[in-house]
């Protein structure tokens, strides 16, 4: 379909294409330049802003010659340095902790879990229209729902203590509160990972797995060589997503746990809190490592893995066939 | 060809495997085990909340299955006019709202031009416009806080509305483009050759055709829009103008020592409800919006 796209408008009419595209490329600036404008505004502003200002810093106090020094003052990479060093330094490489820590914890178990769903759910024959509305429902319902609804679940007092026996404090602070965090992260996007590679399992032609059973394959054998690996490119592409989410975690350890607390806090809430202290200078240090860390991530995931984000390789391949078919057809 | 159209409905029954006459043994039972334990799981925390909110405040705190006695109590207390819930629902509309169909429109026009139009850097755009999606929103809210402050944004809806779009608009273009992708150019030239302009088969030929992708893509940014928390909580501190997320994130009810659990589960569940039933209505349509970016 997409060749058909490529190849017709230029097909007919060779000779007014140049001046048939300059008009198209006109008139596509005009319909993206609304979208791209905003999100200068929205993404490309934030980011040159945040750099700009991570590099000044709240002064109150007194200056050399005695006078009140009050506004901001330049400090360079002061920011940055500070980063590793004394309180706030701690503060930072914690919350760095916490964010990679919830961010590889969380999204093994939803990719396994994930997985897990999918495989039943692909076997299911009857019920799989109401099975796929409930698998949606923690996909829908607002993080900072789930993470009231999770400390209820949590409460000293609440259910998940009265079911497993316990006295546990989950919403304070230590390991208990981390645990909660998971499970609550968990519960919510497991399924999404579920739905997506379910899609992915859905476009394997049932031959291949006939033919696998002829040959004696077993279910293990099965998964192990054929759906693991032609559901890769969808998991890839699921598991970044939820990556580059997960490095970003606010609402939940915000609302289920609550802000300030060491054991929980993320990179995105230490950056909340000092923007609301108005130490916009840390504040804004903290967002530039933060949007660092998902870019490198990102990068990382994409030219290792070859995780196909955009289906350009696809779009590649297409006019590579395209352009050979033609090739043959002269 | 490898494509698989995009939007292809995950389930019809000829795309199901071909059914075979089964023994009825343990394994077709443990299928169902595992079903019943996807439902539990997913199902029994919503189920928990939706029970506990039925509770009186005096037994919030039983563990039955079933409230008893059944109480509508906390409901009454979340719209009895301390909290401004019902303002937060109406703030929430508002402002999912708007970004909705700001991000469409603008949407509809960027993925016509990439997935139409012959121009040079489209695929660095497009990259571009989904990478931007992968912005953290703490970075956006950082900056922009201050520069709304400097405006006299904050308290205001544009102040939720524009960092909104930094989502929005990408889940928007990139829904809209691998639709419209999808669609055969064959109709729209037909037109054209008719004497259609290039707008009017846009508008009379396309449009109706992308109508069920610009419907999911519709469905899916209004959920995340709903759902958004950090910008809300960042740009507004006034409760007349805050979106029902924040405000049952802050809420404590009217006595100061117990936290409100009835009144917060009651509330979550409300603003849950119109999502469980846009999803149970549109379920098909939200499953074929989430995949079309990752399988294709």
């Amino acid at each position: 379909m997409s060749t058909r796209i490529a190849a017709s408008p230029r097909s007919p009419g060779r000779t007014k294409s140049g001046n048939r595209s300059a008009g198209e490329g006109r008139m596509a600036a005009l319909l993206l330049s609304p979208t791209l404008l905003v999100l200068a505004l929205v993404i490309a502003y934030p980011l040159v802003s945040a750099l700009y200002q991570s590099m000044f810093r709240e002064q109150s106090g007194l200056d050399a010659s005695g006078f009140v020094a009050e506004g901001e003052v330049f400090v360079g990479l002061g920011n940055y340095a500070d980063l590793f060093v004394g309180e706030s330094g701690a503060r930072f490489l914690n919350a760095f902790g916490n964010t990679t820590f919830f961010t590889v914890t969380t999204v093994t178990l939803e990719t396994v879990l994930g997985l897990c769903l999918a495989i039943a759910m692909n076997r299911a024959f009857r019920g799989r229209s109401f099975l796929r509305a409930s698998i949606l429902i923690p996909w829908a319902i607002p993080t900072a729902v789930s993470g009231l609804l999770w400390r209820w679940i949590f409460q000293s007092d609440g259910i998940a203590n009265s079911l497993i026996g316990s006295e546990t404090l989950w919403t304070a602070e230590g390991v208990a509160a981390k645990v909660a965090i998971i499970v609550a992260e968990v519960w919510k996007t497991a399924p999404f990972i579920g739905l997506l590679v379910l899609a992915g399992m859905q476009i394997i032609p049932e031959e291949i797995y006939e033919a696998a059973k002829i040959d004696g394959a077993g279910f293990w054998r099965q998964f192990r060589s054929i759906t693991l690996p032609l559901v890769k490119p969808t998991l890839l592409v699921a598991v970044l997503f939820r990556l580059l989410d997960a490095l970003r975690m606010f609402d939940l350890p915000f609302v289920l746990i609550g802000p300030g607390k060491e054991s929980v806090e993320t990179l995105s809430m230490l950056a909340f809190d000092e923007s609301n202290q108005l130490r916009y200078g840390s504040a804004s240090a903290f967002a530039v490592i933060l949007f660092l860390y998902v870019a490198l991530v990102a990068i990382v995931f994409v030219k290792l893995l070859g995780a196909d984000v955009a289906g350009t390789k696809q779009v590649r391949a297409l006019r590579r066939a395209t352009s050979t078919r033609k090739a043959k057809a002269l | 060809m490898t494509q698989i159209p995009v939007l292809t409905p995950v389930d019809t029954p000829a795309e199901a495997p071909p059914r075979v006459v089964r023994k009825r043994g343990w394994k077709s039972y443990s299928v169902y085990l595992g079903l019943a334990a996807i439902l539990v799981y997913c199902l029994a925390p919503f189920y928990w909340m939706l029970v506990s909110s039925f509770r009186r405040t005096a037994d919030i705190f039983d563990n039955s299955l079933l409230p008893q006695p059944f109480s509508a109590e906390n409901y009454i207390k979340v719209f009895d006019g301390s909290t401004l819930f019902g303002q937060a629902l109406l703030n929430s509309l508002i402002v999912a709202g708007v970004t909705t169909a700001a991000a469409l429109v603008l949407g509809i026009f960027a993925a016509y031009a990439i997935s139409r139009l012959n121009f040079r850097f489209k695929s660095v755009i497009l990259g571009v416009i989904i990478a931007t999606s992968m912005f953290p929103g703490i970075s956006v809210v950082v900056p922009l806080l201050r520069l709304f402050t400097d405006i006299g944004w904050i308290n205001t809806y544009q102040a939720m509305i524009v960092p909104n779009l930094s989502f929005a608009i990408p889940l928007a273009v990139w829904n809209l483009t691998t639709f419209m992708k999808s669609l055969p150019f064959d109709l729209e030239e037909a037109a054209m050759i008719d004497g259609c302009s290039k707008w009017q088969a846009f508008r009379k030929v396309l449009l109706p055709l992308a109508a069920p992708g610009v419907f999911t893509t519709a469905i899916l940014t209004f959920i995340h829009s709903w759902n958004e928390f950090i910008i809300a909580l960042s740009m507004v501190n006034d409760p007349a103008v805050q979106t029902a997320t924040v405000a049952i994130s802050k809420f404590t009810g009217a006595t100061e020592f117990q936290a409100p659990f009835g009144e917060q589960m009651a509330a979550g569940v409300i603003v849950t409800i119109p999502l469980v039933i846009m999803v149970l209505i549109f379920q098909r349509r939200i499953v074929e919006g989430l995949t079309s970016g990752a399988t294709k």
